[in-house]
């Protein structure tokens, strides 16, 4: 057992420090402005090399273990960058699920960041009830068309591909009949209406309106009526909070907040000040237990579980400390409020953790 | 950074935790059975458990056991002898059975004949005097309250290196107390039905154990870092992940532990239910060694 970098992963820590020195203030971390520049960020970050440092180099990854990606979140937020642009469930699901061909024609644009991306799953009438989705993909000649309506896509305004999931067989039971596609957002009969958070931010995430948005069959994501499976591939990997690169901005947050204080830390920060400690730790323990070859399944929810506490108690610390009138903070606390609902909600998670964990069935 | 137990880490808490589900009391009822204490007592002094400091184990390797005897409820002294062990190792000839005192209390000192005090870095050693009446049915404190006898000087490092550990194997005491309750919880919540369904079927419940289940994951990981630092980071680095740690898995403990009563309904109130059992040892091991919520935020600005 080590919490210490290795050498390898301390020479690593060291060059990337130095490139941020260098690139310290040019990328706004929070509000429209992040959003609107953060594929700049990615396409700098994958030029220097740090960026797609876990994923295959066959797709133009460094196929380092993934605690390096702890390293690269951990300067980041040290250095005041934006944290990295979270892919790692949609290159996941394509990984796992997409042939080879498909792997090779998108994959690389995806890690490089010459292309941006974004997941239509959700719908107005489905949500946690994924399965219960009514978009619909209909074949017709080399194509398929589809019709329905997305909503809260994250990145929905800038993306140039879209992994949407829609339903191919009415007739077939619900997780049967789905099948996922890569779409083109660039065509017509993909219309993107903005969405505005509760925080103001504008350019987050969108509605997407699909009307007769035409797909080539060959861009269907493994077989007709799979596309359930890949659905959970994604948003098991949605759930680890090592994918999602937050974990190392709540302390970051954190000091911050308590470099405001005067006198004695309030209990709502030294509480939260522990619990972003404990997932920093949790985050360690569970990427070394990768290096076993342990996937995580219903575990990531545990993960997510803990990741949402600990978000949330920082953003009532926020509040504790600055108030509403701090834009910077009562921001952050706004934006906890969607980590118990994006990538499933809390209540979804202990579902599963209660009958998949700990076997307490219906 | 490789957060993973060793094989022969894994191998130590398995025999630990064999031990225990073996010898440990699985019901209120066996509390009370001395013949199994006294095999369970053997059992303990034969592994070396006790000495595991003096023969040069890692604070890892005390919290696995720790974690595990309290999984178990074992109720023969564990955490007194090996954080006595830490202080003054194994003595020529001594055949007593030491523990420590925190607070002018011998803690964990059942069977226990002699008492280590630590006053800044000054040692002093004493009798056990008499029972004092606690909350923990698992574990019995003592009076410490001399004649006592110096013992030298401990050096500043160690006398800090020491505090983490007690620190570190209370919070591995809270973990494994955690994850006894919750086991019992889902147990229960598997058999007992009202409204024709089990109770854990029901969200009301089983998310009360999910919530359960990942502070337990929580805690799992900040202890280990806590176990880990207590040998290679700085003393006072050292106190701190073990401050963090106490923090963290004393509030966990509490909230499992009190989930497990609830989900045990009626029952979970009597004193036949194993629950309160695990929330007495629980509040106890908070008690011990104890950090104050404000002493996290020490540093951070
Ligand atoms: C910031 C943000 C970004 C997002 N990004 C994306 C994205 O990029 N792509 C995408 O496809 N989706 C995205 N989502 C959508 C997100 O996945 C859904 O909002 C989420 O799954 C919940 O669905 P819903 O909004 O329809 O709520 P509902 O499912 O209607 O839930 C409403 C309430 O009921 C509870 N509930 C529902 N079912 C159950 C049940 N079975 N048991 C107990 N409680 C239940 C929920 O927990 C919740 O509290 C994003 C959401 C947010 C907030």
């Amino acid at each position: 057992m080590d919490f210490r970098d290795s050498p390898e992963e301390a020479a690593f820590r060291e060059r990337l420090r130095d490139w941020l020195g260098g690139v310290a203030g040019k990328y706004p971390t929070s509000g429209d402005e992040y959003w609107a520049r953060q594929g700049e960020w990615h396409a700098e970050l994958y030029r220097a090399g740090f960026f797609g440092l876990s994923w295959p180099k066959e797709y133009g990854g460094q196929e380092l273990p993934p605690v390096y990606d702890v390293i690269l979140d951990e300067e980041l937020a040290i250095a005041g960058s934006p944290p990295r642009p979270s892919l790692g469930y949609l290159i996941q699901g394509l990984g796992h699920h997409a042939s080879p061909e498909l792997c090779r024609r998108f994959l690389p644009g995806m890690i490089d960041g010459s292309q941006r991306w974004c997941q239509g799953f959700s719908e107005p009438g489905a949500g946690s009830d994924l399965a219960s989705l009514t978009t619909t993909a209909t074949p017709d000649g080399d194509d398929y068309v589809i019709h329905g309506h997305k909503i809260w896509t994250s990145y929905s305004d800038v993306a140039d591909w879209c992994l949407v999931l829609a339903r191919t067989d009415p007739e077939a039971p619900r997780h049967k009949g789905i099948s996922a596609f890569v779409l083109s957002m660039k065509q017509p009969g993909v219309e993107q209406r903005p969405l505005e958070m509760m925080s103001g931010v504008t350019t987050e995430f969108g509605q997407v309106l699909f009307d007769g948005a035409r797909v080539p069959a060959d861009q269907m994501v493994g077989a007709p009526g799979e596309g359930w499976k890949l659905a959970m591939t994604v948003v098991g990997h949605e759930r680890e909070p090592s994918t999602l690169g937050y974990a190392a901005r709540y302390g970051k947050l954190v000091r911050q907040l308590a470099a405001r204080t005067e006198g004695v830390i309030p209990d709502d920060l030294a509480w939260a000040a522990v619990q972003a400690e404990m997932l920093r730790l949790h985050v360690r323990r569970r990427l070394s237990e990768q290096l076993d070859g342990v996937t995580h399944g219903p575990q990531g929810s545990l993960d997510k579980l803990l990741m949402t506490w600990v978000d949330q108690s920082v953003g009532h610390a926020a509040l504790a400390v600055a108030g509403t009138g701090d834009q910077e903070m009562f921001g952050s606390y706004l934006y906890s409020r969607a980590q118990s609902v994006m990538g499933g909600t809390s209540q979804i998670q202990k579902n599963i953790i209660a009958a998949r964990i700990l076997g307490l069935g219906a | 950074m490789d957060v993973r137990l060793t094989s022969e880490q894994r191998q130590l808490r398995d025999a630990a935790a064999k031990l225990a589900d073996e010898l440990g009391p699985g019901s209120v009822l066996d509390l009370a059975d001395s013949k199994r204490r006294t095999r369970l007592e053997d059992a303990v002094s034969g592994t070396g458990f006790r000495e595991l400091r003096s023969d040069g184990a890692s604070g890892v390797e005390v919290a696995l056991v720790a974690q595990e005897f309290a999984r178990g409820l074992v109720d023969v002294p564990f955490l007194g002898p090996v954080l006595a062990d830490d202080l003054q190792g194994r003595l020529d000839g001594d055949t007593g059975l030491w523990t420590v005192a925190d607070t002018g209390i011998a803690i964990d000192a059942a069977g226990c004949d002699r008492v280590l005090r630590l006053d800044g870095t000054e040692l002093f050693a004493g009798p056990v005097g008499d029972a004092v009446a606690g909350a923990d049915l698992t574990r019995l404190a003592a009076a410490a309250g001399g004649p006592w006898e110096s013992r030298g000087d401990i050096s500043d490092g160690h006398r800090d290196r020491w505090r983490a550990l007690a620190l570190t194997a209370t919070c591995a005491d809270l973990v494994g107390v955690a994850r006894g309750a919750q086991r019992l919880a889902v147990e229960y919540a598997k058999v007992r039905a009202q409204y024709g369904n089990t109770i854990g079927s029901y969200q009301a419940v089983g998310h009360l154990l999910a919530e359960s289940e990942a502070l337990i994951e929580g805690s799992i990981s900040v202890l280990w870092h806590a176990a880990w630092a207590v040998d290679e980071l700085d003393p006072p680095e050292a106190l701190r992940a073990a401050r963090i740690a106490k923090i963290y898995t004393a509030r966990a403990a509490r909230t499992v532990c009190e989930t497990a009563v609830q989900v045990h309904g009626g029952i979970g109130n009597t004193w036949e239910c194993l629950a309160h059992v695990y929330l007495r040892r629980a509040l106890v091991s908070t008690e011990l060694f104890p950090v104050r919520l404000e002493e996290a935020g020490l540093g951070l600005s």
